[in-house]
Protein backbone atom coordinates (compact mmCIF):
# COMPACT_ATOMS: atom_id res chain seq x y z
CA UNK A 1 0.00 0.00 0.00
CA UNK A 2 1.25 3.43 -1.09
CA UNK A 3 1.12 6.59 1.01
CA UNK A 4 -2.08 7.79 -1.12
CA UNK A 5 -3.72 4.64 -0.70
CA UNK A 6 -4.31 5.63 2.50
CA UNK A 7 -6.30 8.16 2.04
CA UNK A 8 -10.03 8.30 1.53
CA UNK A 9 -11.14 9.62 -2.14
CA UNK A 10 -10.25 13.26 -1.86
CA UNK A 11 -8.86 13.49 1.32
CA UNK A 12 -12.03 14.12 3.34
CA UNK A 13 -13.87 11.39 4.95
CA UNK A 14 -17.44 10.71 4.01
CA UNK A 15 -19.21 12.30 6.97
CA UNK A 16 -17.67 15.44 6.09
CA UNK A 17 -18.36 15.37 2.16
CA UNK A 18 -21.91 14.82 3.07
CA UNK A 19 -22.31 17.52 5.19
CA UNK A 20 -19.95 20.40 2.87
CA UNK A 21 -22.94 18.65 0.24
CA UNK A 22 -25.95 19.12 1.95
CA UNK A 23 -24.79 22.80 2.67
CA UNK A 24 -24.03 23.46 -0.96
CA UNK A 25 -27.54 21.92 -1.80
CA UNK A 26 -28.78 24.24 0.89
CA UNK A 27 -26.69 27.11 -0.71
CA UNK A 28 -27.80 26.41 -4.39
CA UNK A 29 -31.58 26.89 -3.20
CA UNK A 30 -30.79 30.34 -1.63
CA UNK A 31 -28.73 31.88 -4.22
CA UNK A 32 -26.05 34.12 -2.47
CA UNK A 33 -27.38 33.08 1.00
CA UNK A 34 -24.22 32.43 3.40
CA UNK A 35 -24.57 28.72 4.31
CA UNK A 36 -22.92 28.35 7.72
CA UNK A 37 -20.51 24.65 7.74
CA UNK A 38 -18.43 22.85 9.85
CA UNK A 39 -15.38 23.97 7.88
CA UNK A 40 -12.62 21.02 8.47
CA UNK A 41 -8.67 21.68 9.46
CA UNK A 42 -7.09 21.46 5.90
CA UNK A 43 -3.56 20.43 5.54
CA UNK A 44 -2.68 24.17 4.55
CA UNK A 45 -3.04 27.33 6.21
CA UNK A 46 -5.88 29.54 6.17
CA UNK A 47 -5.69 31.90 3.05
CA UNK A 48 -4.91 29.39 0.30
CA UNK A 49 -7.82 27.83 -0.24
CA UNK A 50 -9.15 25.74 2.29
CA UNK A 51 -12.88 26.67 1.67
CA UNK A 52 -12.58 25.70 -1.99
CA UNK A 53 -10.25 22.96 -1.43
CA UNK A 54 -12.66 21.34 0.97
CA UNK A 55 -15.60 22.38 -1.69
CA UNK A 56 -14.01 20.75 -4.50
CA UNK A 57 -13.48 17.42 -2.59
CA UNK A 58 -16.88 17.15 -1.55
CA UNK A 59 -18.08 17.87 -5.46
CA UNK A 60 -15.03 15.75 -7.38
CA UNK A 61 -16.25 12.49 -8.52
CA UNK A 62 -13.21 9.95 -9.68
CA UNK A 63 -14.50 10.70 -13.59
CA UNK A 64 -13.72 14.56 -13.14
CA UNK A 65 -11.03 16.41 -14.61
CA UNK A 66 -9.58 19.58 -12.34
CA UNK A 67 -7.81 22.41 -13.58
CA UNK A 68 -6.93 25.03 -10.75
CA UNK A 69 -5.89 28.43 -11.37
CA UNK A 70 -4.84 30.93 -8.91
CA UNK A 71 -5.06 34.36 -10.59
CA UNK A 72 -5.72 33.20 -13.64
CA UNK A 73 -2.52 31.25 -14.01
CA UNK A 74 -2.73 27.49 -14.00
CA UNK A 75 1.18 27.53 -12.85
CA UNK A 76 1.85 29.65 -9.46
CA UNK A 77 2.29 28.04 -6.45
CA UNK A 78 -1.13 27.83 -5.00
CA UNK A 79 -2.54 26.52 -8.44
CA UNK A 80 0.23 23.88 -8.28
CA UNK A 81 -0.07 22.96 -5.01
CA UNK A 82 -3.57 22.52 -4.99
CA UNK A 83 -3.52 20.74 -8.16
CA UNK A 84 -0.90 18.11 -6.85
CA UNK A 85 -3.16 17.91 -3.85
CA UNK A 86 -5.85 16.12 -5.63
CA UNK A 87 -3.63 14.21 -7.88
CA UNK A 88 -2.37 12.39 -5.31
CA UNK A 89 -5.55 12.35 -2.79
CA UNK A 90 -8.17 12.10 -5.50
CA UNK A 91 -5.83 10.30 -8.41
CA UNK A 92 -8.28 12.72 -10.69
CA UNK A 93 -7.12 13.68 -14.44
CA UNK A 94 -6.25 17.26 -14.31
CA UNK A 95 -5.72 19.62 -17.03
CA UNK A 96 -4.71 23.47 -18.05
CA UNK A 97 -7.47 23.41 -20.54
CA UNK A 98 -10.57 25.46 -19.37
CA UNK A 99 -12.77 23.93 -21.96
CA UNK A 100 -12.06 19.91 -21.17
CA UNK A 101 -12.24 20.34 -17.07
CA UNK A 102 -15.15 19.16 -15.52
CA UNK A 103 -14.33 21.32 -12.01
CA UNK A 104 -12.51 23.91 -12.04
CA UNK A 105 -10.83 25.49 -8.37
CA UNK A 106 -10.48 29.44 -9.09
CA UNK A 107 -8.56 31.97 -6.88
CA UNK A 108 -9.58 35.74 -7.43
CA UNK A 109 -10.81 35.34 -11.27
CA UNK A 110 -12.86 33.26 -13.72
CA UNK A 111 -11.47 31.63 -16.33
CA UNK A 112 -12.09 33.95 -20.16
CA UNK A 113 -13.51 31.09 -22.32
CA UNK A 114 -17.10 31.04 -21.46
CA UNK A 115 -17.66 27.76 -19.14
CA UNK A 116 -20.59 25.74 -20.31
CA UNK A 117 -23.39 23.47 -18.39
CA UNK A 118 -21.95 20.43 -16.45
CA UNK A 119 -18.60 22.37 -15.77
CA UNK A 120 -18.41 23.70 -11.86
CA UNK A 121 -16.53 26.25 -10.87
CA UNK A 122 -15.36 26.79 -7.43
CA UNK A 123 -14.32 29.60 -5.81
CA UNK A 124 -11.77 30.21 -2.85
CA UNK A 125 -12.75 33.25 -0.55
CA UNK A 126 -11.17 35.11 1.82
CA UNK A 127 -13.96 37.07 3.59
CA UNK A 128 -17.46 35.85 2.53
CA UNK A 129 -19.64 38.97 4.20
CA UNK A 130 -20.02 42.06 2.09
CA UNK A 131 -20.82 43.91 4.73
CA UNK A 132 -18.23 43.12 7.12
CA UNK A 133 -16.16 45.94 6.87
CA UNK A 134 -19.36 48.46 7.21
CA UNK A 135 -20.69 46.40 9.97
CA UNK A 136 -18.35 44.51 12.31
CA UNK A 137 -21.41 42.65 14.34
CA UNK A 138 -22.27 39.43 12.63
CA UNK A 139 -25.18 39.51 14.43
CA UNK A 140 -26.41 42.99 13.09
CA UNK A 141 -24.92 41.92 9.54
CA UNK A 142 -27.03 38.76 9.58
CA UNK A 143 -29.90 40.55 10.19
CA UNK A 144 -29.56 43.14 7.25
CA UNK A 145 -29.38 40.28 4.78
CA UNK A 146 -32.44 38.89 6.75
CA UNK A 147 -34.23 42.10 5.79
CA UNK A 148 -32.60 43.35 3.04
CA UNK A 149 -31.51 46.06 4.65
CA UNK A 150 -28.71 46.65 2.09
CA UNK A 151 -28.31 51.08 2.23
CA UNK A 152 -25.14 50.55 3.72
CA UNK A 153 -23.20 48.63 0.29
CA UNK A 154 -24.25 51.85 -1.15
CA UNK A 155 -22.63 54.36 1.37
CA UNK A 156 -19.67 52.10 0.65
CA UNK A 157 -19.87 53.01 -3.07
CA UNK A 158 -20.67 56.53 -2.30
CA UNK A 159 -17.59 57.14 -0.31
CA UNK A 160 -15.66 55.70 -3.56
CA UNK A 161 -16.84 58.19 -5.61
CA UNK A 162 -16.78 61.17 -2.93
CA UNK A 163 -12.76 60.03 -2.93
CA UNK A 164 -12.06 58.91 -6.37
CA UNK A 165 -14.66 60.41 -8.51
CA UNK A 166 -15.61 57.28 -9.50
CA UNK A 167 -16.31 53.68 -7.72
CA UNK A 168 -13.02 52.55 -7.14
CA UNK A 169 -13.43 49.44 -5.85
CA UNK A 170 -12.04 47.12 -8.24
CA UNK A 171 -12.09 43.80 -7.09
CA UNK A 172 -14.49 42.07 -4.84
CA UNK A 173 -17.75 44.26 -6.45
CA UNK A 174 -20.74 43.40 -4.67
CA UNK A 175 -23.12 41.80 -6.47
CA UNK A 176 -26.84 41.03 -5.67
CA UNK A 177 -28.36 37.73 -6.95
CA UNK A 178 -31.62 37.01 -8.35
CA UNK A 179 -32.77 40.27 -6.92
CA UNK A 180 -32.19 39.47 -2.98
CA UNK A 181 -29.57 38.71 -1.49
CA UNK A 182 -25.91 40.60 -1.54
CA UNK A 183 -23.21 38.41 -2.17
CA UNK A 184 -19.09 39.09 -2.12
CA UNK A 185 -17.84 37.52 -5.43
CA UNK A 186 -14.66 37.11 -3.30
CA UNK A 187 -11.82 39.25 -5.12
CA UNK A 188 -12.41 38.71 -8.79
CA UNK A 189 -11.80 41.66 -10.80
CA UNK A 190 -15.48 43.59 -11.51
CA UNK A 191 -13.97 42.92 -14.62
CA UNK A 192 -15.28 39.05 -14.40
CA UNK A 193 -18.66 40.54 -12.47
CA UNK A 194 -20.54 40.27 -16.02
CA UNK A 195 -19.66 36.87 -16.52
CA UNK A 196 -21.31 35.62 -13.34
CA UNK A 197 -24.00 35.09 -15.33
CA UNK A 198 -23.69 31.78 -16.67
CA UNK A 199 -24.13 27.99 -18.03
CA UNK A 200 -21.67 26.34 -15.04
CA UNK A 201 -22.47 25.78 -11.43
CA UNK A 202 -20.62 28.21 -9.40
CA UNK A 203 -20.00 27.27 -5.61
CA UNK A 204 -18.03 29.46 -3.23
CA UNK A 205 -16.27 28.10 -0.31
CA UNK A 206 -14.80 30.10 2.73
CA UNK A 207 -13.13 27.79 4.99
CA UNK A 208 -12.00 30.18 7.87
CA UNK A 209 -15.26 31.84 8.19
CA UNK A 210 -16.82 28.25 7.52
CA UNK A 211 -19.63 29.65 4.76
CA UNK A 212 -20.79 28.42 1.92
CA UNK A 213 -22.94 30.35 -0.72
CA UNK A 214 -23.48 29.76 -4.73
CA UNK A 215 -24.82 30.66 -7.84
CA UNK A 216 -26.88 28.43 -9.69
CA UNK A 217 -26.53 28.26 -13.32
CA UNK A 218 -28.27 31.27 -15.66
CA UNK A 219 -29.23 32.97 -12.02
CA UNK A 220 -29.50 37.22 -12.75
CA UNK A 221 -26.42 38.96 -11.12
CA UNK A 222 -26.61 42.13 -10.78
CA UNK A 223 -23.54 44.11 -9.87
CA UNK A 224 -24.84 47.24 -7.14
CA UNK A 225 -23.79 51.04 -8.90
CA UNK A 226 -25.73 54.42 -8.66
CA UNK A 227 -27.91 55.37 -11.92
CA UNK A 228 -25.65 58.48 -12.53
CA UNK A 229 -22.22 56.51 -11.95
CA UNK A 230 -23.09 52.72 -13.65
CA UNK A 231 -21.41 49.84 -12.78
CA UNK A 232 -18.50 49.56 -15.35
CA UNK A 233 -16.16 46.34 -15.81
CA UNK A 234 -13.06 48.13 -16.28
CA UNK A 235 -9.67 46.69 -17.57
CA UNK A 236 -6.32 47.98 -18.62
CA UNK A 237 -6.86 49.74 -22.03
CA UNK A 238 -3.96 47.50 -24.21
CA UNK A 239 -3.76 44.53 -25.89
CA UNK A 240 -2.02 41.81 -24.72
CA UNK A 241 1.65 41.75 -24.90
CA UNK A 242 2.01 38.08 -26.39
CA UNK A 243 -1.46 37.30 -27.73
CA UNK A 244 -2.82 40.78 -29.10
CA UNK A 245 -6.12 39.69 -26.94
CA UNK A 246 -8.31 42.85 -27.00
CA UNK A 247 -10.65 41.28 -24.54
CA UNK A 248 -9.30 39.94 -21.78
CA UNK A 249 -8.17 40.62 -18.58
CA UNK A 250 -4.50 41.77 -17.94
CA UNK A 251 -1.91 41.74 -15.45
CA UNK A 252 0.63 44.56 -15.53
CA UNK A 253 4.07 43.04 -15.24
CA UNK A 254 6.95 45.65 -14.33
CA UNK A 255 9.77 44.73 -16.82
CA UNK A 256 12.63 46.81 -15.54
CA UNK A 257 13.52 49.73 -12.92
CA UNK A 258 13.05 52.02 -16.10
CA UNK A 259 9.48 52.11 -16.03
CA UNK A 260 9.39 49.14 -18.69
CA UNK A 261 6.00 47.49 -18.41
CA UNK A 262 3.86 44.75 -20.43
CA UNK A 263 0.34 44.06 -20.20
CA UNK A 264 0.29 40.09 -20.53
CA UNK A 265 -3.10 38.33 -20.22
CA UNK A 266 -3.98 36.91 -16.54
CA UNK A 267 -5.55 33.94 -18.27
CA UNK A 268 -2.55 31.49 -19.14
CA UNK A 269 -4.54 29.02 -20.73
CA UNK A 270 -6.54 31.86 -23.10
CA UNK A 271 -3.45 33.44 -23.80
CA UNK A 272 -1.73 30.11 -24.61
CA UNK A 273 -4.42 29.17 -27.02
CA UNK A 274 -4.67 32.28 -28.58
CA UNK A 275 -1.12 31.98 -29.57
CA UNK A 276 -1.10 28.46 -30.16
CA UNK A 277 -4.00 29.83 -33.23
CA UNK A 278 -1.47 32.16 -34.48
CA UNK A 279 -2.28 35.37 -32.42
CA UNK A 280 0.84 37.47 -31.80
CA UNK A 281 1.21 40.60 -29.70
CA UNK A 282 3.96 43.03 -30.24
CA UNK A 283 6.46 41.55 -27.74
CA UNK A 284 5.70 38.30 -28.88
CA UNK A 285 6.07 38.96 -32.47
CA UNK A 286 9.89 40.37 -31.91
CA UNK A 287 10.74 37.28 -29.40
CA UNK A 288 9.75 35.44 -32.97
CA UNK A 289 11.50 37.17 -34.98
CA UNK A 290 14.82 37.34 -32.85
CA UNK A 291 14.32 33.14 -33.29
CA UNK A 292 13.92 33.08 -37.68
CA UNK A 293 17.12 35.69 -37.39
CA UNK B 1 -53.82 61.46 33.34
CA UNK B 2 -52.98 65.36 34.60
CA UNK B 3 -51.01 66.16 31.63
CA UNK B 4 -53.42 65.92 28.68
CA UNK B 5 -56.05 67.30 31.05
CA UNK B 6 -53.86 70.78 31.69
CA UNK B 7 -53.19 70.72 27.41
CA UNK B 8 -56.98 70.68 27.16
CA UNK B 9 -57.38 73.68 29.45
CA UNK B 10 -54.74 75.57 28.06
CA UNK B 11 -55.97 74.35 24.03
CA UNK B 12 -59.55 76.06 24.80
CA UNK B 13 -57.59 79.14 25.69
CA UNK B 14 -55.45 79.78 23.19
CA UNK B 15 -56.88 79.47 20.15
CA UNK B 16 -53.61 78.99 17.71
CA UNK B 17 -52.74 75.98 20.21
CA UNK B 18 -55.77 74.42 18.80
CA UNK B 19 -53.98 71.81 16.84
CA UNK B 20 -53.38 70.09 20.35
CA UNK B 21 -56.54 69.08 19.91
CA UNK B 22 -55.21 66.81 17.03
CA UNK B 23 -54.92 63.03 16.92
CA UNK B 24 -51.66 62.15 18.89
CA UNK B 25 -49.09 60.85 17.20
CA UNK B 26 -47.43 59.59 19.91
CA UNK B 27 -49.78 57.39 22.76
CA UNK B 28 -47.92 55.89 25.36
CA UNK B 29 -50.16 54.09 27.71
CA UNK B 30 -48.82 52.28 31.23
CA UNK B 31 -45.26 51.96 30.17
CA UNK B 32 -43.16 49.74 32.75
CA UNK B 33 -39.41 48.28 32.23
CA UNK B 34 -37.69 46.51 35.38
CA UNK B 35 -34.43 45.48 35.35
CA UNK B 36 -34.49 41.95 37.48
CA UNK B 37 -36.98 43.70 40.07
CA UNK B 38 -35.41 47.12 39.65
CA UNK B 39 -37.83 49.32 38.51
CA UNK B 40 -36.23 51.26 35.69
CA UNK B 41 -39.68 52.95 34.88
CA UNK B 42 -43.29 52.49 35.75
CA UNK B 43 -46.09 52.86 34.76
CA UNK B 44 -45.78 55.65 32.46
CA UNK B 45 -48.42 57.22 29.96
CA UNK B 46 -48.50 60.38 28.18
CA UNK B 47 -49.74 61.80 24.19
CA UNK B 48 -47.40 63.50 22.18
CA UNK B 49 -49.01 65.60 19.85
CA UNK B 50 -47.52 66.70 16.30
CA UNK B 51 -45.24 69.61 16.76
CA UNK B 52 -44.98 68.84 20.54
CA UNK B 53 -41.51 68.96 22.00
CA UNK B 54 -41.69 67.34 25.16
CA UNK B 55 -38.84 66.91 27.94
CA UNK B 56 -38.13 64.60 30.29
CA UNK B 57 -36.03 65.64 33.16
CA UNK B 58 -34.62 63.82 36.13
CA UNK B 59 -31.45 62.85 38.21
CA UNK B 60 -29.48 59.86 37.27
CA UNK B 61 -31.03 56.72 37.54
CA UNK B 62 -34.30 58.10 37.59
CA UNK B 63 -35.25 56.47 34.53
CA UNK B 64 -35.63 59.08 32.15
CA UNK B 65 -33.07 57.07 29.43
CA UNK B 66 -34.63 53.30 29.58
CA UNK B 67 -38.13 55.24 28.84
CA UNK B 68 -36.84 57.19 25.94
CA UNK B 69 -35.06 53.46 24.77
CA UNK B 70 -38.42 51.52 25.33
CA UNK B 71 -40.13 54.17 23.40
CA UNK B 72 -37.51 54.26 20.55
CA UNK B 73 -37.77 50.32 20.27
CA UNK B 74 -34.26 49.77 21.51
CA UNK B 75 -36.02 48.03 24.72
CA UNK B 76 -38.82 45.97 25.11
CA UNK B 77 -40.92 47.19 27.80
CA UNK B 78 -42.65 44.67 30.23
CA UNK B 79 -45.82 46.13 29.88
CA UNK B 80 -47.81 49.28 28.52
CA UNK B 81 -48.55 50.05 24.50
CA UNK B 82 -46.62 52.32 22.69
CA UNK B 83 -48.95 53.46 19.50
CA UNK B 84 -47.52 56.00 17.16
CA UNK B 85 -49.50 57.17 14.03
CA UNK B 86 -47.62 56.20 11.24
CA UNK B 87 -47.61 57.44 7.60
CA UNK B 88 -48.60 54.16 6.09
CA UNK B 89 -50.90 52.44 8.69
CA UNK B 90 -52.12 55.17 11.42
CA UNK B 91 -51.67 54.74 14.89
CA UNK B 92 -50.61 51.10 15.76
CA UNK B 93 -49.06 49.53 18.53
CA UNK B 94 -45.08 49.61 17.59
CA UNK B 95 -44.79 46.85 19.68
CA UNK B 96 -47.21 44.26 17.64
CA UNK B 97 -45.09 45.72 14.62
CA UNK B 98 -42.87 42.99 13.30
CA UNK B 99 -39.13 43.56 13.13
CA UNK B 100 -38.85 44.92 9.39
CA UNK B 101 -41.44 47.57 9.77
CA UNK B 102 -40.13 48.74 13.62
CA UNK B 103 -36.70 49.10 11.58
CA UNK B 104 -38.16 50.71 8.71
CA UNK B 105 -40.20 53.11 11.08
CA UNK B 106 -36.73 53.56 12.74
CA UNK B 107 -35.33 54.76 9.43
CA UNK B 108 -37.91 56.74 7.84
CA UNK B 109 -40.12 58.31 10.36
CA UNK B 110 -38.36 58.31 13.69
CA UNK B 111 -34.83 59.79 14.50
CA UNK B 112 -33.14 59.10 17.49
CA UNK B 113 -29.78 61.96 18.55
CA UNK B 114 -27.52 60.34 21.00
CA UNK B 115 -25.53 61.64 23.68
CA UNK B 116 -22.55 60.83 22.53
CA UNK B 117 -22.23 61.41 18.03
CA UNK B 118 -20.21 58.38 18.26
CA UNK B 119 -22.56 56.14 18.64
CA UNK B 120 -24.61 57.98 16.11
CA UNK B 121 -21.97 58.50 13.68
CA UNK B 122 -20.26 55.74 11.73
CA UNK B 123 -16.41 57.59 12.34
CA UNK B 124 -15.33 55.35 9.32
CA UNK B 125 -17.21 57.11 6.70
CA UNK B 126 -17.47 60.92 5.46
CA UNK B 127 -20.11 63.28 6.47
CA UNK B 128 -21.60 62.96 3.09
CA UNK B 129 -21.56 59.76 3.47
CA UNK B 130 -23.29 60.16 7.07
CA UNK B 131 -26.04 62.11 6.04
CA UNK B 132 -26.52 60.03 3.54
CA UNK B 133 -26.97 57.11 4.19
CA UNK B 134 -30.61 56.65 5.69
CA UNK B 135 -31.61 58.24 1.74
CA UNK B 136 -29.51 55.07 0.58
CA UNK B 137 -31.13 52.84 3.31
CA UNK B 138 -35.08 54.08 1.79
CA UNK B 139 -33.82 53.42 -1.71
CA UNK B 140 -32.03 56.54 -3.04
CA UNK B 141 -29.66 55.33 -5.97
CA UNK B 142 -28.76 58.66 -7.66
CA UNK B 143 -24.94 59.64 -6.31
CA UNK B 144 -25.54 62.89 -7.49
CA UNK B 145 -28.95 64.00 -5.79
CA UNK B 146 -27.85 61.89 -2.68
CA UNK B 147 -25.03 64.25 -2.68
CA UNK B 148 -27.40 67.65 -2.86
CA UNK B 149 -29.14 67.00 0.21
CA UNK B 150 -26.09 65.66 1.72
CA UNK B 151 -24.38 69.33 1.42
CA UNK B 152 -27.64 71.45 1.88
CA UNK B 153 -28.43 69.32 5.07
CA UNK B 154 -25.00 69.71 6.15
CA UNK B 155 -25.64 73.95 5.19
CA UNK B 156 -28.63 73.78 7.44
CA UNK B 157 -27.02 72.65 10.64
CA UNK B 158 -24.22 75.04 9.75
CA UNK B 159 -21.20 72.95 8.38
CA UNK B 160 -19.46 74.45 5.67
CA UNK B 161 -20.19 72.44 2.23
CA UNK B 162 -16.11 71.97 2.13
CA UNK B 163 -16.10 69.82 4.61
CA UNK B 164 -18.63 67.24 2.97
CA UNK B 165 -16.04 64.70 2.25
CA UNK B 166 -13.93 65.17 5.83
CA UNK B 167 -14.43 62.01 8.12
CA UNK B 168 -16.42 63.05 11.51
CA UNK B 169 -13.30 61.97 13.35
CA UNK B 170 -12.01 65.81 12.40
CA UNK B 171 -14.78 67.19 12.98
CA UNK B 172 -15.20 69.13 16.65
CA UNK B 173 -17.67 67.55 19.69
CA UNK B 174 -20.07 70.19 18.14
CA UNK B 175 -19.86 69.85 14.92
CA UNK B 176 -20.23 66.23 15.41
CA UNK B 177 -23.62 66.71 17.15
CA UNK B 178 -25.02 68.91 14.78
CA UNK B 179 -23.86 66.12 11.98
CA UNK B 180 -25.72 63.61 13.12
CA UNK B 181 -28.82 65.48 13.71
CA UNK B 182 -28.38 65.74 10.09
CA UNK B 183 -28.35 62.55 9.44
CA UNK B 184 -31.28 61.91 11.61
CA UNK B 185 -33.19 64.64 9.82
CA UNK B 186 -32.54 64.08 6.38
CA UNK B 187 -35.57 61.58 5.31
CA UNK B 188 -37.59 64.29 7.02
CA UNK B 189 -38.84 62.19 10.25
CA UNK B 190 -41.91 62.69 12.64
CA UNK B 191 -40.62 61.92 16.03
CA UNK B 192 -37.34 63.08 17.16
CA UNK B 193 -35.79 60.88 20.44
CA UNK B 194 -32.88 62.55 21.82
CA UNK B 195 -30.84 61.77 24.55
CA UNK B 196 -29.03 64.25 26.28
CA UNK B 197 -28.67 65.76 22.93
CA UNK B 198 -25.86 68.72 24.43
CA UNK B 199 -24.16 66.66 26.71
CA UNK B 200 -20.69 67.13 27.15
CA UNK B 201 -20.80 70.02 24.90
CA UNK B 202 -19.19 73.24 26.47
CA UNK B 203 -22.00 76.13 27.11
CA UNK B 204 -21.57 78.30 24.18
CA UNK B 205 -21.98 75.16 21.52
CA UNK B 206 -25.16 74.51 23.73
CA UNK B 207 -26.36 77.55 22.89
CA UNK B 208 -25.46 77.07 19.10
CA UNK B 209 -26.87 74.06 18.92
CA UNK B 210 -30.05 74.65 21.16
CA UNK B 211 -30.77 77.23 18.92
CA UNK B 212 -30.64 74.95 16.18
CA UNK B 213 -32.79 72.46 17.21
CA UNK B 214 -35.58 75.16 18.10
CA UNK B 215 -35.41 76.31 14.29
CA UNK B 216 -35.31 72.92 13.01
CA UNK B 217 -38.19 71.53 15.49
CA UNK B 218 -40.27 74.70 14.22
CA UNK B 219 -39.22 74.70 10.95
CA UNK B 220 -40.02 70.83 9.96
CA UNK B 221 -43.20 70.54 12.09
CA UNK B 222 -41.48 67.84 14.15
CA UNK B 223 -42.12 66.41 17.67
CA UNK B 224 -39.62 65.44 19.79
CA UNK B 225 -38.68 63.85 23.41
CA UNK B 226 -35.80 65.29 24.57
CA UNK B 227 -34.11 63.52 27.89
CA UNK B 228 -32.18 65.83 29.93
CA UNK B 229 -31.21 66.43 33.12
CA UNK B 230 -29.82 70.03 31.99
CA UNK B 231 -33.31 71.96 32.72
CA UNK B 232 -32.11 75.33 30.58
CA UNK B 233 -31.99 72.83 27.45
CA UNK B 234 -35.89 71.75 28.26
CA UNK B 235 -36.84 75.52 29.12
CA UNK B 236 -36.04 76.42 25.72
CA UNK B 237 -36.67 73.64 23.71
CA UNK B 238 -39.76 72.23 25.32
CA UNK B 239 -43.32 73.10 25.29
CA UNK B 240 -44.18 70.70 28.02
CA UNK B 241 -42.18 68.74 30.60
CA UNK B 242 -41.97 65.26 32.44
CA UNK B 243 -40.30 65.09 35.87
CA UNK B 244 -39.10 61.73 36.72
CA UNK B 245 -37.67 60.17 39.95
CA UNK B 246 -36.93 56.36 40.62
CA UNK B 247 -38.83 55.36 37.30
CA UNK B 248 -42.06 57.44 38.32
CA UNK B 249 -43.44 60.63 36.96
CA UNK B 250 -43.64 62.64 39.63
CA UNK B 251 -45.33 65.82 37.63
CA UNK B 252 -46.10 66.36 34.51
CA UNK B 253 -47.50 69.95 32.75
CA UNK B 254 -46.05 73.05 30.86
CA UNK B 255 -42.47 73.82 31.08
CA UNK B 256 -43.04 77.03 32.32
CA UNK B 257 -45.53 76.20 34.76
CA UNK B 258 -43.33 73.38 35.90
CA UNK B 259 -40.19 75.15 36.39
CA UNK B 260 -41.99 78.92 37.70
CA UNK B 261 -44.47 76.64 40.00
CA UNK B 262 -43.16 73.29 40.91
CA UNK B 263 -45.42 71.70 42.95
CA UNK B 264 -43.52 68.34 44.16
CA UNK B 265 -41.03 68.64 46.29
CA UNK B 266 -38.18 66.45 44.33
CA UNK B 267 -39.21 69.32 41.78
CA UNK B 268 -38.97 72.06 43.65
CA UNK B 269 -35.54 70.51 45.06
CA UNK B 270 -34.36 70.65 41.27
CA UNK B 271 -35.16 74.08 40.03
CA UNK B 272 -33.61 75.22 43.04
CA UNK B 273 -30.45 73.26 42.63
CA UNK B 274 -29.97 75.10 39.46
CA UNK B 275 -26.48 77.36 39.95
CA UNK B 276 -27.39 80.68 39.12
CA UNK B 277 -24.71 82.88 37.34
Amino acid sequence: MTQSDQYNFAYLDEQTKRMIRRALLKALAVPGYQVPFASREMPMPYGWGTGGVQVSAAVLTPEDRLKVIDQGADDTTNAVSIRKFFEKTARVETTGHTVEATVIQTRHRIPEEPLGEGQILVYQVPIPEPLRFLEPRETETRKMHALEEYGLMHVKLYEDIARHGEIATAYAYPVKVEGRYVMDPSPIPKFDNPKMEMAAIQLFGAGREQRIYAVPPYSRVESLDFEDHPFCASKADHPCALCGALDSYLDEVIMDDDGGRMFVCSDTDYCAARQAAGHLGAMAASDGQEERR
Amino acid sequence: MSTARSFDEVGQEVSEKSWHRAKPLLSVRGVAKSYDGRVGCADVSFDLYPGEVMGIVGESGSGKSTLLNCLAGHLTPDRGEILFDSRAGGLRDTQAMSEPERRMLARTEWAFVHQNPRDGLRMGVSAGGNVGERLMAVGARHYGRIRASAIDWLDRVEIAADRVDDRPSAFSGGMQQRLQIARNLVTGPRLVFMDEPTGGLDVSVQARLLDLVRGLVREMGLSAIVVTHDLAVVRLLADRLMVMKSGQVIEAGLTDQVLDDPQHAYTQLLVSSVLQV
